[in-house]
């Protein structure tokens, strides 16, 4: 039986109808609309249905959505929120070429999100091994991880103009 | 694939948990679903009702007391255990066991209880616990009860757990004063692969002589099994690297490994002795310090 819920997803609030069986990758994708979420294994080992749940990147397509009400969701299409100004790592993955096809691209984002949230200069490794459950079909982690590298550094230069 | 139709109740207390798992004999328990959800949508596993315990408060707790221990509860998350404090500070290899499962994701959604209660032989949660002497605590129809972590597996995918029980925490004494604990695990795929073999051990000495250990080797066997017979090779006896060699020959010796797509029988019993070897000098290093 459908159960009524409300979502909090980047800001906003949803009502939606779902099922229990229902993941909170399918309702974001099919009652939301929100596609940047992606679905890649359904297994939790290709990261690219990566969303953020109360600031944890976590994998939407092992997370039932009865199981998010109350919780804040963010998905890649809440990190520019004024859709105008790119946010520092989607716009350090913009130049430094680290955009092939573009399917783990959200997922990738997100999961730097996660990363420079907890540690703003992660060292080269400490960036592999955080993104260790995102996988790029077209190979391009070296591009990945420079450009998760710059947008720590941009961050953090601009958090600390902020504070002096 | 979608997930197969099923009920879901989120109790509030491990007593309607408890009551729920009775009134309905075919209900699953779930914690952070990372192993359920993939069983069900993958390899066909097909639930009525799943019981989730993420709404009942304080089951997430991690706690530790200079002279109990620490308590790490059955809604606990991987990626909490991995960096607490207390567990860096007096649990180094259960925070790095943690931090070694699966991926940044699976970590934030996973817990450790769930990794025993799956029961897989290669959970990577499983040995350094057992090896430090851990324990269950599990809630039922007739009440509490306490489970030795070495008699809580059963066979793969089997557990003590009797129906509509529910592991409400793991509990890990303090290590005795000049302890030394090692976790080292291999994998194909770094650590988002499941185990191909792993050894664990605690080694407490006295001057250079190993007072006690234990050591568990994982994904060798129908569960995380202990090897005895090397236990008592180095045990009573001053610790040499001579004894350690032996003691990793033994331990590979009382493996019993097969062939899977993760490793060859061959394989695994040839790195049991090695990595017997590293955890032992590991744990003698750290105990010494």
């Amino acid at each position: 039986m459908k159960q009524i819920i409300e979502l909090n997803v980047n800001g906003e609030s949803y009502t939606v109808a779902v099922n229990p069986w229902q993941t909170l990758n399918e309702v974001l994708r099919e009652e939301i609309n929100l596609t940047g979420v992606k679905l890649g294994c359904g297994s939790g080992d290709c990261g690219a249905c990566t969303v953020m749940v109360d600031g944890r990147a976590v994998s939407s397509c092992l997370s039932l959505a009865v199981e998010m009400v109350g919780k804040e969701i963010m998905t890649v299409e809440g990190m520019a929120p004024s859709g105008e100004e790119l946010h520092p790592i989607q716009e350090s993955f913009v130049k430094k070429g680290a955009i092939q096809c573009g399917f783990c691209t959200p997922g990738m984002e997100l999961t730097a999100l996660n990363l420079l949230n907890n540690n703003p200069s992660p060292t080269y490794n400490e960036i592999r091994e955080a993104l260790a459950g995102n996988l790029c079909r077209c190979t391009g982690y070296k591009k990945i991880i420079e450009a998760v590298g710059a947008a720590g550094q941009k961050m953090k230069e601009a958090s600390e103009r902020k504070t002096s | 694939m979608r997930l197969s139709h099923f009920d879901y109740y989120a109790p509030t207390t491990v007593a309607d948990a408890i009551s729920l798992l009775q009134s309905k004999p075919d209900a699953h328990v779930m914690a952070g679903g990372t192993d359920l959800l993939i069983k069900m949508r993958h390899a066909g596993l097909k639930l009525k009702t799943i019981i989730s315990l993420k709404s009942i408060s304080g089951l997430n707790t991690i706690a530790f007391d200079e002279t109990k221990g620490l308590t790490i509860g059955a809604t606990a998350l991987l990626a909490d255990v991995a960096i607490h404090p207390d567990i860096l500070k007096y649990y180094p290899t259960v925070a790095q066991a943690a931090r070694g499962t699966a991926n940044v994701q699976v970590r934030n959604m996973g817990t450790v209880i769930g990794n025993l209660c799956n029961a897989s032989p290669a959970a990577d949660n499983a040995p350094t616990l057992l090896a430090m002497g851990a324990e269950v605590h599990i809630q039922g129809p007739s009440g509490k009860r306490t489970v030795p972590l070495d008699q809580f597996f059963k066979g793969p995918g089997m557990t003590a757990l009797e129906p509509a029980e529910i592991v409400t925490a793991v509990h890990v004494p303090r290590l005795t004063p000049h302890s030394g604990t090692a976790y080292i695990s291999l994998s194909a795929r770094g650590q988002l692969d499941c185990s191909a073999v792993g050894v664990a051990t605690m080694v407490t000495l006295k001057e250079k002589v190993c007072e006690d250990t234990r050591i568990f080797v994982g994904a060798c066997g129908p569960t995380p099994i202990r090897v005895p017979k090397a236990e008592t090779i180095v045990r009573g006896k001053e610790l040499t690297d001579d004894l350690i060699d032996q003691a990793g020959v033994q331990a590979s010796a009382e493996a019993t490994p097969i062939t899977d797509v993760r490793a060859s029988a061959d394989y695994r019993e040839k790195m049991v002795a090695v990595l017997t070897r590293r955890v032992l000098s590991q744990a003698r290093k750290r105990a010494s310090e």
